[in-house]
């Protein structure tokens, strides 16, 4: 992380003050001891107190809080529900936690334009609730989604089991509201679609609270499909898996969910739960297919014929709602399920080409006996996201970095077939210095100079996604050659 | 000029950056009446960088060359039984050039949607990743190639709806999906605007899927106003959710059904704004909220002669002023009154595209962070200068 500001530590006393001022009473947090709740997020190794937390319940307050930290140098970290599992919203000791938390309402539900407005506090669960009454609901579903905020959402760019068919939240946020570190209020979109100009919206969703803070979100509602069926099958071998989730989409089928787990995933999700799933599998796929009743029965028997065709072993076809949820329940519990084997476990996030799982799976196998650590895999199958959760002791001395290392090693791995370092976690601080295996040096300018347009002192949340940080002063240099027309061979008209 | 490859573009876009050289930047030039007239001394055509890089029907994933004809893309994907979900419109027929002509790169630039945008997304919702040379003349790549990833800032989507005035795009990854096995059309005859919008929205809002819904009125393509909602899907499902819609809009009288060979052609009609192609009016593109379609109508009828159309369930209106003049005020302000939204000038003349706003203003503070980025990616400004706002 940037060496803390020593003259801004000097200058607490002041800016505790200034923040007092802005946001009164229990607003603002500067007891060590009550700091300690927001030292880490999900990503718990990594552990910081920071300088201040200041926890705003206005849009003015936020805009006082940036504009006053802007004009005084002071860094700031936004953090919403603290759900991240990439470092996204780690403290810095010399920056203020900005915590948004306060923003906890839901100012509109709009069913004729299928639209909400809510508050960026609110939790991802927290919408479809205030809408599941008329029969709707918000179709991003992030594992943590009873707890995390959509705010957070925006910053990471949420994805969950329901994105292959409804996207991520960049494709289900119409508009929102943010300040700029600068205390400018800003808004993009609305309940009309594509607004023009340049697409900050898309900017914004995926940035990881480093271009502005959000202080109010729109996002479309759905109407919740009629049913959902699920199929759970078992496969001798991950090729074979593969295969079947490959001709499920080249019969033209996109599921609601389509999810695998390897063997050891489904045996310690089945020691825990006892979902009934089949133990002398080498792969387990749950396909759910969600949509119109007829639509659905009859997608559920061209799937089984998929299935069926290749090589499946085990085929259960959900009969009732419960049989359904059963299914789901050892995947929905496949995290804690992975923490009864373990002590602790790093859960990896990267994207692959679907058509090169069996490769990496094996290559995973040789890493694991490499770094003499164990691990298992879930994934959402349908678009190559892989889960892998590396399984070590904290307690035994060099296992965290063995751990790290082998993550390492399979991101790096998911980027040499062709995938990405993530598919839904973010990069925060996690996969922060991988980015150079995936982006070049002008890949990564290019990409910090989108920051120079947001924040030209880099005060939002520094030291997160990007390996190395570059004044924008210098991000702006041109290196110009003059001359003629230095090309002859290009055609002209 | 008329770059072969990335390497040229890189060559060309540094010389122009060092000599201060404005570009303006074409695939097939079918949109160069979209937007504001650009004043540059060379022409970047992009019509050579053409062809396939990779295509995996079962990874749903394609990436092509900026310069590929929109066409052989669609019948590429189209060979392989999927399609592009965004339904690109064309804007030939409109502006009256040849109708089917413009590029993939010219697509993204432009972000054109069609009907299904209000299902499926917008062409920006469907790029994954892209190869493009900043206005500083330097080869970046930002994005991926496949369908989960939020490694780094979303450029590839950032750059969508552009104009070609931040970056200058060589490669594009999109994701592509299975095209439906059918399709139908539930038509309902002889709504006013206020009962149409309002049963497009009751179906929008229903299980029913649908992914397209317009209320023409009468006079705009045919003599009766016509409501319309495309089903698309497995035969079986379509069928079954023409009972849904059925039942659901029974009150607003009873509906007849185009089947896949017409429904075609009517919601390319409704996507490339055939009502109004030949014309010469002045035609804006709104975009609303649904509900707040016929109000705005509303409001502007009263204050001169005009014809509309709704797509995307009311939010979207197609407004040909027949008195021949702009009425860019009237229309701004009668966007504010309704709650929000904006206003694009489509089909106009070059001098009347100069002298207002063709795309709507923004307030100062979002101007300017506009501009910023602007300067981040085009420092020189070189690229299309003045095609979006004015002196930007």
């Amino acid at each position: 992380m940037p060496a803390p500001d020593q003259a801004v530590l000097a200058r607490r006393q002041e800016i505790l003050s200034a923040l007092q001022a802005i946001v009164p009473g229990e607003g603002v947090i500067h007891d060590e001891r009550e700091m300690r709740a927001y030292e880490t997020d999900a990503l718990t190794a990594y552990r910081q107190l920071p300088l201040i937390v200041v926890l705003p319940e206005t849009v003015e307050q936020v805009s006082k809080v940036l504009k006053y930290c802007h004009d005084n140098d002071v860094k700031v970290v936004p953090r919403g529900a603290g759900t991240s599992l990439s470092g996204g919203a780690l403290p810095l000791e010399d920056g203020v936690l900005l915590s948004m938390m306060k923003f906890n309402r839901v100012l509109d539900i709009d069913y004729d334009n299928r639209a909400v407005v809510v508050q960026p506090g609110v939790t991802n669960l927290g919408i479809t609730r205030a809408v599941e009454h008329e029969g709707f609901y918000y179709a991003p579903d992030p594992s943590s989604q009873i707890a995390c905020s959509i705010g957070g959402n925006i910053a990471e760019n949420s994805g969950g089991v329901h994105c292959l068919k409804y996207g991520l939240t960049t494709n289900n946020v119409l508009g929102l509201e943010m300040v700029l570190v600068t205390g400018e209020v800003i808004r993009l979109g609305g309940k009309h679609l594509d607004s023009e100009g340049y697409d900050l919206l898309a900017l914004m969703t995926g940035s990881e609270g480093l271009l502005g803070v959000v202080t109010e979100v729109t996002v479309r509602i759905l109407q919740k499909p009629e049913t959902a069926r699920a199929l759970l099958i078992g496969f001798p071998t991950s090729e074979d898996g593969g295969r079947c989730v490959a001709d499920i989409i080249a019969a033209g089928i996109i599921p609601g969910g389509m999810e695998m787990m390897d063997k050891p995933a489904i045996h310690a999700a089945e020691d825990f739960v006892n979902a009934g799933y089949p133990r002398d599998v080498e792969a387990l796929l749950i396909v759910e297919l969600d949509g119109p009743e007829r639509e659905v029965d009859y997608l559920i028997g061209r799937v089984e014929e998929i299935a069926r065709a290749n090589q499946a072993s085990h085929v259960r076809i959900s009969e009732s709602e419960e049989e359904r949820m059963t299914f789901w329940a050892g995947r929905k519990a496949a995290f804690p399920a992975v923490g009864r084997i373990s002590p602790d476990y790093l859960c990896m996030d990267g994207t692959i080409p679907r058509r090169e799982l069996p490769k990496v799976l094996a290559r995973m196998r040789e890493l694991a006996e490499k770094h003499g650590l164990g691990v298992a895999n879930v994934f959402h199958a349908g678009d190559g996201n892989l889960h892998p959760l590396i399984l070590y002791d904290a307690n035994k001395p060099g296992e965290l970095d063995a751990a790290e290392a082998f993550g390492a090693d399979i991101l790096r791995l998911c980027v040499e077939v062709g995938g990405v370092l993530t598919g839904e976690h973010g990069v925060g601080i996690e996969k922060r210095d991988l980015m150079t295996d995936m982006f070049s040096e002008a890949d990564l300018k290019q990409q910090q100079r989108v920051k120079c347009a947001f924040d030209q002192k880099h005060l939002l949340n520094p030291g997160k996604v990007f390996p190395v940080l570059h004044r924008c002063a210098e991000l702006g240099k041109m290196h110009v050659h003059k001359g003629q027309l230095p090309f002859p061979d290009i055609p002209r008209f | 000029m008329k770059p072969r490859n990335t390497g040229d573009v890189e060559k060309v876009v540094a010389w122009a950056a060092a000599e201060d050289q404005p570009l303006e930047i074409i695939g097939q030039g079918s949109k160069r009446t979209l937007g504001r007239p650009v004043q540059a001394a060379h022409v970047l055509d992009l019509s050579g960088l053409t062809g396939v890089e990779s295509y995996e029907p079962a990874e749903l994933v394609l990436t092509v060359k900026a310069g590929t004809p929109i066409a052989e893309v669609e019948k590429l994907v189209d060979d392989n039984g999927q399609e592009l979900s965004f339904e690109p419109m064309d804007f030939g027929p409109l502006l009256g050039v040849t109708p089917a002509q413009g590029t993939i790169g010219g697509v993204l630039a432009a972000n054109l949607s069609g009907p299904r945008r209000i299902k499926a997304g917008a062409a920006r919702d469907h790029v994954l990743g892209m190869e493009a040379v900043s206005g500083r003349g330097e080869i970046f790549n930002s994005g991926g190639k496949v369908v989960k990833n939020v490694t780094g800032y979303d450029l590839p989507r950032a750059l969508c709806g552009a104009y070609g005035t931040l970056a200058v795009a060589t490669t594009v990854t999109l994701k592509v999906n299975p095209k439906p096995e059918t399709s139908a059309t539930f038509v309902l005859s002889g709504l006013d605007d206020d009962d149409g919008i309002k049963a497009l929205c009751k179906a929008m809002g229903s299980s029913a899927e649908v992914s397209g819904a317009a209320h023409l009125p009468a006079g705009v393509n045919g003599g009766s106003s016509s409501t319309v909602l495309r089903l698309e899907g497995f035969s079986t499902s379509v069928d079954y959710r023409f009972k849904t819609l059925q039942a659901l809009l029974g009150t607003y009288g009873t509906p007849s059904r185009l089947e896949a060979s017409e429904t075609g052609a009517l919601w390319q009609t409704i996507r490339d704004v055939k009502p109004y192609a030949g014309g010469e009016t002045p035609v804006w593109r709104l975009s609303v909220a649904p509900t707040a379609g016929p109000q705005l109508v509303a409001n502007l009828g009263e204050a001169f002669e005009l014809q509309a159309y709704y797509d995307w369930s009311g939010g979207l209106v197609w407004l040909s002023c027949l008195d021949g003049s702009l009425h860019e005020a009237e229309i701004r302000a009668a966007i504010d009154a309704v709650g929000g939204g904006h206003a694009t000038l489509v089909r106009a003349d070059a001098s009347q595209r100069s002298n207002v706003p063709v795309f709507h203003p923004q307030p100062a503070p979002l101007a300017a962070l506009s501009r910023r980025l602007k300067e981040q990616f085009d420092p020189k400004g070189i690229l299309n200068p003045g095609k979006m706002v004015s002196g930007v």
